[in-house]
């Protein structure tokens, strides 16, 4: 598989990014280098196996669900841009 | 005193020859004195002072005192540390600031340990030289024209410059281990949940791991002590036991089996390497060790595997950077999507976008099969030929870089080329094994490192090895400054 330019303009729309032309001329040409490396793993054949998730066993760690003290809002806030009464300002969202 | 091991230091403060006070000023005054030109740090805590004069308060007391009370050590800057900065060398984070302890750090600062700063790293410790540091570029302290390795090129620089006694890194496809190789110095990451990630800024968060530099492997061990165990603020921490790691030092190796997997000494391996390797397991053969050839064929495909899982769970873990809760925030924007655009765009250098676009690329609908899934199914392939190797040997030797520390610059243009620094450390995340790098000699005058890798949860075994190895090579590294 091979990627052009519109493919990398659709892909930086889901990762919100932006590139300049320039950037994205670049851009395909590692991102083709890249794909064609990984590309690599089909030469293997695995039909019949199954996916790993973690490398050793694991298993859902459940816990009591108990009240205990959390951060204050104002360690919260504290490395927010821009914040308002309590609350993260950020722009109109809905009309 | 810069070269002490962290356990000379420790004497030497529980004999009262030293005070932490002094030890903290000595080595605040190193970084002074050497830091101009490794440009280790990011930060210097000129007030960890006053933790050092709480350590001597306690012993002038007659309190018992932990090994690492009192000895300066440093921070990869992607562990946060209440009311310091983490910013990850990334210009996003420029300004943030911790609201609170990384579990480890909280470990550390139980145990005494004095922080003395920040140190360099790859963004997000995506990289393999810390060229990729929004901020400074580390130099290998064995020839300042050479990158230190990365992604904790900082972590590896600070203790072969004698800037710190040990320090932390992460390592989520060699960090640790690769930069520990190229600045001659021992770089351990621990079996996958040994040491908790909380307060780890997360890259791929099934392949990170913390664990230590250090000067020797009984440093490591006494690190590892410090920081390993269940937490119940990262569930993926393993509740397994865990040993006094000290304990497994000065035992005998006779009857240990050792496996040489013979892809990891073939193509792509610079001949400097081999021979220092070479060498080392020669005097293993002296020492009882068996030594035996074993094939681990899946692992050539373990940084194709690498790349497509990191770069996914990154895309995913770096969602979080959108300029509105934390983090740089663009000045000019129309709309809300317009600011998470800019702020990102802005924020982020180069590699770390390549590497969000790539995740969600192969995470994106009609690809995430072809791309995703088979890496998970590959994933499986790698993880079972490790079982199965581990049925026939105790430990498995390799070289961990496949080339000595190159010059700024040479890989920087060519991700690939950067990314096969990798090739000998990818692995091992990627099945979740402990693995460790120690100095196996020079070669050209620049340091190398043997890489041990060992079964799940055997963290012991492998610094049986490392340091029977290192007390057979009784190399002393040290480089000219």
């Amino acid at each position: 598989m091979a990627v052009d330019k519109s493919q990398v303009d659709y892909v930086a729309k889901l990762a919100r990014l932006e590139f300049s032309e320039e950037e994205k001329e670049k851009f395909v040409g590692d991102f083709n280098k890249i794909l064609q490396f990984v590309e690599k793993l089909n030469e293997i054949d695995t039909e019949n196996v199954e996916i790993s998730i973690s490398s050793y066993p694991m298993f859902n760690a459940l816990r009591e669900d108990e009240v205990k003290p959390s951060l204050s809002l104002d360690e919260v806030l504290l490395n927010a841009p821009d914040k308002e009464n309590g609350y993260f300002r950020v722009p109109k969202v809905v009309d | 005193m810069h070269y002490l091991s962290a356990h000379e230091i420790r004497d030497l403060i529980r004999k009262k020859e030293v005070t932490a006070e002094e030890v903290t000023i000595k080595t605040l005054e190193r970084i002074k004195e050497v830091d101009d030109k490794v440009n280790a740090y990011l930060e210097v805590f000129e007030d960890a002072v006053d933790s050092a004069k709480e350590i001597d308060k306690k012993i002038a007391q007659g309190e018992d005192i932990k090994d690492l009370a009192g000895i300066p050590m440093a921070i990869k800057d992607n562990i946060c540390m209440k009311g310091r900065k983490t910013t990850c060398a990334s210009k996003i984070l420029e300004n943030f600031v911790s609201p609170y302890d990384a579990t480890v750090v909280e470990r550390l600062k139980e145990n005494g340990a004095v922080i003395v700063g920040r140190l360099n790293m790859d963004e997000f410790a995506m990289g393999s030289s810390t060229e990729n540091s929004a901020f400074k570029k580390t130099k290998n302290p064995y020839d300042l024209e050479r990158v230190p390795g990365g992604s904790s090129g900082g972590s590896a620089a600070a203790v072969a410059a004698g800037e710190a006694y040990y320090t932390l890194g992460s390592d989520t496809g060699g960090s640790i281990r690769q930069p520990a190789s190229l600045c001659g110095v021992v770089g351990f990451k621990p079996t996958y949940g040994r040491v908790s990630r909380y307060g780890l800024v997360a890259f791929a968060s099934s392949l990170d791991q913390i664990g230590p530099f250090t000067r020797d492997v009984e440093d490591a061990a006494l690190v590892l002590n410090a920081i390993c165990g269940k937490d119940s603020k990262d569930s993926t921490s393993a509740d397994v036991n865990v040993e006094d790691f000290t304990t497994y030092l000065n035992k005998s190796l006779k009857g240990v089996k050792v496996g040489l997997p013979k892809e990891y000494f073939g193509e792509g391996i610079d001949d400097g390497v081999k021979k220092e390797l070479e060498k080392a397991i020669a005097l293993l053969k002296d020492l009882g060790v068996e030594i035996k050839e074993i094939s681990l064929p899946m692992s050539q495909y373990a940084l194709a595997v690498y790349y497509i899982l990191s770069s996914s769970e990154a895309s995913s873990n770096l969602a979080r950077f959108d300029g509105i809760r934390y983090g740089v925030r663009a000045k000019d924007f129309e709309d809300v999507v317009d600011l998470y655009v800019k702020s990102r765009s802005q924020g982020f250098g180069n590699e770390v976008k390549r590497r969000i676009m790539l995740g969600t690329y192969a995470l994106s609908s009609g690809y995430y099969d072809a791309y995703y899934k088979k890496a998970l199914k590959v994933k499986t392939l790698i993880i079972n030929e490790f079982k199965k190797a581990f049925e026939d040997v105790n430990l498995i030797i390799s070289p961990t870089s496949p080339s000595v520390a190159f010059k700024f610059g040479e890989k920087a243009d060519d991700p690939l080329k950067m990314y096969l620094s990798d090739i000998c450390t990818v692995p091992v995340n990627i099945a979740g094994l402990p693995a460790v790098s120690i100095p196996a000699g020079l070669s050209d005058n620049l340091p190398v490192g043997l890489q041990i890798i060992g079964n799940y949860f055997k963290e012991g075994e492998i610094i049986s090895l490392a340091h029977g190895i290192e007390k057979a090579l009784s190399l002393n590294l040290r480089p000219n400054l």
